[in-house]
């Protein structure tokens, strides 16, 4: 049959293939020739153990749900990893590299290794290491990522601040808060690897709230602050979100899994978003608990005892809280400047905790006006938490002259005239603060608004023994935000006298300090005393750290008690060596308002569990 | 003799992928046809629905084998026109560079194709190795040979190196160079032409009544391709030329692909020439990829495939998931509804060559 559509010459044309008889075969003989995968392929995994963290979050973007997180025992506990790693299941992993892309630290890569044989099933179920799943030193990396492949976002959204020249000039709170286009931004930047929840003393349900704070949803976001887990005993909430969100350590953020290769998010700034977008918390949290005929007495209305007293009403106990000076709030009313915690949000938290039917007794001092004794027999438990009040000195030469003040009566005193409750503090021209904590930083910022409404200009010059900003162990953004506002700081100085001529103070006369800690890690300054520094003054403010005032303790109960270096030692649900005293705040544990939280949600715990068994 | 029942696939060397055909022939002639589709059915367009924006990177190339990057590219350009997004131009050119590499891969994935039911084997050799140089290209550039997963709404996960723009170059010269040969192999072989040429016919008027796209309707002379139709990426701005054909034979359809890759070849010459230098990335600028929202809205993008037009309409109610994706697997037409209207009247030992050069796919019918 002749074919029309063909010409006759092409006939032979497919013969030409034969001319490939001849040719070497283009496949390659597997398993005998290896042939080496491409620069970036997408093989197995190696995971950098030492890097990893354990976050989780290669887990949480698998798409096909191939990776599970495993807990190995003998990895190390530390704040900000956890003790678990990935463990991948290649029956169902599509080697999409997402989890490579999205790792918080960058330990997981994947390899050009692409053969893997085993009888075993098992066998494809693994762990990866540095190794890689052969087991081998030099495992050849494939695909890692790269800024283009980046799955995360590293940089936070910005906060609005006044700045320094502006803010110096008043008392105003100068941190403005995000928006809530500006919040919900942040919160998207959120794993919820859960980190920050083990890191937070009070183990705050930081990721649940973030998440309703993305869904823009601010009434669960509340809920998740003020009631915490309400399956676990309210594991996890915090009384005094306001004050938190403003002037919280944010050790939280230290763990942040973010943090590791970008910015932490601003988790402190997120829980103020959410309390200051919600105009009444009783509106929205419903606290209702069935009344239990038990009474507790709470000594001191800081964050450690209004917060006992907020989860002992939850529990349906009466709680009376007894403050000495004339309104609740202790240091955050009265330590704290205004710039940084304004009264209406602290307000705000006491209201709520009032709501629930807390009494507070303002002006009565326990010890003088009313005797701990008597407080026993009228309540089934008392709860102290009067704080760290004294001020500390260095006692160098020249201490005990007037215009050498304390830190904490100092503070008390300016906040006490911002509210109009008190007269005018003495505002001096030029002023020394000798100490590198928080407090330090607190004093100076505060006399320099004053100094900047008085005089115009600032003068107030900052010294500690530690030798760098790192070393002290105030904030780096105080240090930063008070150099912007004009003060000037001096680290690595020791006082060697306060200089007075003619009654007056003149400055201080200061030594090189060379070593802050001894070997074995404990305070015990060295100084070089040839070298010296004068710094002009006319006065001059101690904050060196404050001490304990036991003074209220009836001397037969102080011989029962147990202290360590000053503080109180309790078990774990803050009871004291007498059952029916329990204890919390700086006096027991300290430094900051988020630990007296949590001592105080521990010793409700404790003393619930003390009065439920039955009073002996 | 009566009506006997014969089941053509899924288990069939003449049958592309998992899909049958259950025919009623009588003697030598089919009566009846009707498609059976199913065996691939893992419900993509739902499945999309329960997985994250991002998460289903993964899951849509699988909808097409031979030329997973068509999903790829639909899916991005549909969140990018709902959220508004300028993709860089260089992403724009790699993806187009990846799009018509992927045609070329899966236009040489349909000489093993029609090798297979011509018993010209030699063709299917030839194409699958041939067509492996092309993975070999994606390995270097996505890291991944089959399914790529490489295009993410905002551009591309990575940048086109220059060794990697050697390899191409390589590659392509080499291709065109062993073009000639398929020529030879095929479209100047006597049993080729006396079993394609004036086999399984379609003509236009069924072709636009079912819909079919791609070769199977510019073989009948209709000069529709998306790409010249309505441009996407930079198609605007190479020069390529659409051909066409007027037999709407199953020889006209095989032609076609053989002259596309030209075509294909032509246009990644033009794109790395054009394509400028810079950022190949839009980075995430509203959180993480786990908590990626495209706000409110629908969009429906279609590009051209090996197959004819590829659309995703695609619904966001603003939340972390899509609201719905609907696909428009560019062979439905003349894979599922098709095979009722041309099979009919076919002898059974042209079925699979109805079926190789119409381009069934099974995972577009049950996606």
């Amino acid at each position: 049959m002749k074919n029309k559509t063909m010409p006759d010459k092409d006939f032979f044309s497919p013969i030409k293939a034969w001319k490939f008889l001849f040719k070497k075969p283009v496949t390659i003989k597997v398993p005998y020739v290896k042939r080496e995968a491409a620069e970036r392929y997408r093989g197995f995994h190696i995971n950098d153990w030492n890097e990893c963290i354990g976050c989780g979050t290669c887990a949480k973007i698998c798409p096909t749900d191939a990776i599970k997180m495993v807990e190995v025992d003998d990895l190390p506990q530390e704040y900000g990893q956890k003790p678990q790693r990935p463990v991948i299941d290649y029956g169902r992993c599509s080697f999409c590299a997402m989890c490579v892309d999205i790792c918080t630290t960058g330990s997981l890569k994947m390899t050009r290794e692409y053969v893997h044989i085993s009888p075993e099933p098992e066998d494809f179920i693994f762990a990866p290491t540095e190794k890689g799943i052969h087991g081998i030193e030099e495992v050849p990396v494939g695909w890692v990522r790269d800024e283009a492949s980046e799955l995360l976002e590293l940089e936070r959204v910005e906060m609005e601040m006044l700045d320094g020249e502006e803010r110096v000039q008043s008392f105003i709170e100068y941190v403005k808060g995000y928006s809530k286009e500006q919040a919900i931004h942040e919160a998207a930047r959120c794993v919820e690897c859960a980190l920050c929840t083990d890191r937070c003393p009070q183990h705050m349900q930081i990721p649940e709230y973030i998440k309703a704070i993305w869904k823009d949803d601010l009434n669960d976001a509340l809920k998740w602050l003020l009631k915490g887990d309400e399956t676990n005993n309210m594991l996890g909430a915090n009384p005094f979100s306001a004050v938190c969100g403003r002037v919280c350590t944010h050790k939280c953020e230290e763990a942040c899994s973010i943090g590791n290769r970008g910015e932490a998010i601003a988790i402190r700034w997120l829980k103020r978003y959410i309390v200051d977008n919600v105009s009444d918390y009783k509106k929205i949290i419903e606290i209702k608990p069935a009344k239990k005929d038990k009474k507790i007495a709470i000594i001191g209305s800081g964050p450690a005892g209004l917060s006992a007293a907020y989860f002992l009403s939850t529990m349906g106990y009466d709680v009376e809280v007894f403050e000495s000076l004339s309104k609740p709030g202790g240091v955050m009313r009265y330590g704290i400047p205004s710039y940084r915690l304004p009264d209406e949000a602290l307000d705000k938290d006491i209201a709520f905790i009032q709501a629930l039917g807390v009494k507070i007794h303002v002006g009565i001092s326990v010890g003088k006006d009313i005797s701990l004794e008597s407080l026993k027999e009228k309540y089934d438990a008392v709860f102290i938490s009067t704080g760290f009040s004294l001020g500390r000195s260095t006692k160098v030469p020249g201490t005990d002259h007037e215009d050498v003040l304390q830190a904490l009566p100092l503070l008390r005193e300016i906040r006490d005239y911002l509210r109009g409750e008190g007269p005018k503090p003495k505002i001096p021209k030029s002023l020394v603060v000798i100490g590198g904590g928080n407090v330090a930083m607190d004093v100076a910022r505060s006399i320099a608004r004053l100094q900047k409404v008085e005089y115009g200009q600032v003068d107030v010059k900052v010294t500690s023994l530690e030798r760098t900003f790192d070393e002290m162990p105030a904030d780096m953004e105080e240090i930063e935000e008070g150099s912007e506002e004009g003060i000037e700081f001096y680290p690595g100085w020791g006082p060697v006298r306060i200089i007075i001529d003619e009654e007056k103070i003149k400055g201080v006369e200061l030594k090189k300090c060379v070593e802050v800690f001894d070997e074995n890690g404990r305070f015990n300054p060295k100084f070089d005393e040839i070298q010296k520094l004068y710094l002009d003054a006319d006065m001059v403010v101690e904050a060196i750290g404050q001490a304990p005032d036991y003074s209220y303790l009836p001397e037969d109960l102080k011989e029962q008690l147990e202290f360590v270096r000053g503080r109180l030692v309790t078990n774990e649900y803050r009871q004291t060596n007498i059952e029916w005293l329990f204890a919390g705040g700086d006096i027991v544990n300290g430094p900051d308002i988020i630990h007296g939280v949590a001592d105080g949600y521990w010793a409700a715990r404790g003393i619930d569990e003390y009065l439920s068994k039955g009073v002996k | 003799m009566g009506e006997v029942k014969l089941f053509f696939g899924p288990n069939h060397p003449g049958m592309h992928g998992n899909f049958s055909v259950h025919m009623y022939v009588e003697g030598d002639t089919v009566e009846r046809a009707r498609p059976l589709p199913g065996f691939l059915h893992r419900g993509f367009e739902k499945l999309m629905e329960r997985r994250l924006w991002y998460q289903n990177l993964a899951l849509i190339p699988r909808i097409c084998v031979p030329e997973p990057d068509i999903n790829e590219v639909c899916y991005a350009m549909a969140i990018e026109k709902i959220a508004k997004i300028d993709v860089p131009e260089r992403a724009q050119w790699i993806r187009m560079i990846i799009l018509e590499l992927a045609r070329i891969a899966s236009h040489m994935m349909s000489f093993p194709g029609i090798g297979g039911p011509l018993g010209l084997y030699t063709s299917s050799f030839w194409g699958v190795a041939d067509r492996d140089r092309i993975l070999d290209i994606f390995e270097s550039l996505t890291g991944a040979r089959i399914y790529h997963m490489f295009i993410v709404p905002g551009g591309v996960r990575k940048d086109l190196t220059p060794k990697i723009q050697d390899l191409i170059v390589k590659t392509l010269d080499y291709i065109e160079g062993r073009l000639p040969d398929y020529e030879d192999l095929i479209f100047k072989n006597r049993i080729v032409h006396t079993r394609l040429k004036g086999i399984a016919l379609l003509d236009r008027e069924t072709a636009l009544e079912l819909g079919v796209t791609g070769v199977g309707l510019r073989a009948t002379g209709v000069p529709y391709d998306i790409r010249k139709v309505d441009p996407y990426l930079f198609y605007d701005k190479v020069d390529f030329e659409i051909p066409t054909a007027t037999d709407g034979d199953a020889y006209s359809r095989v032609y076609l692909k053989y002259l596309e890759i030209y075509q294909s070849i032509k246009i990644i010459r033009q794109c790395l020439e054009k394509m400028p230098e810079g950022k190949v990335n839009v980075p995430l600028s509203e959180g993480s990829a786990l908590r990626y929202k495209v706000p409110k809205g629908q969009a429906y993008v279609h590009i051209e495939s090996t197959r004819g037009e590829y659309g995703y309409f695609m619904v966001s109610d603003g939340g972390e998931k899509p609201y719905r994706v609907a696909v428009r697997g560019a062979s439905y037409p003349q894979t599922f509804i098709g095979v009722e209207k041309y099979l009919p009247g076919t002898r059974i030992e042209d079925v699979p060559i109805w079926l190789s050069t119409m381009d069934v796919c099974a995972p577009e019918v049950d996606r």
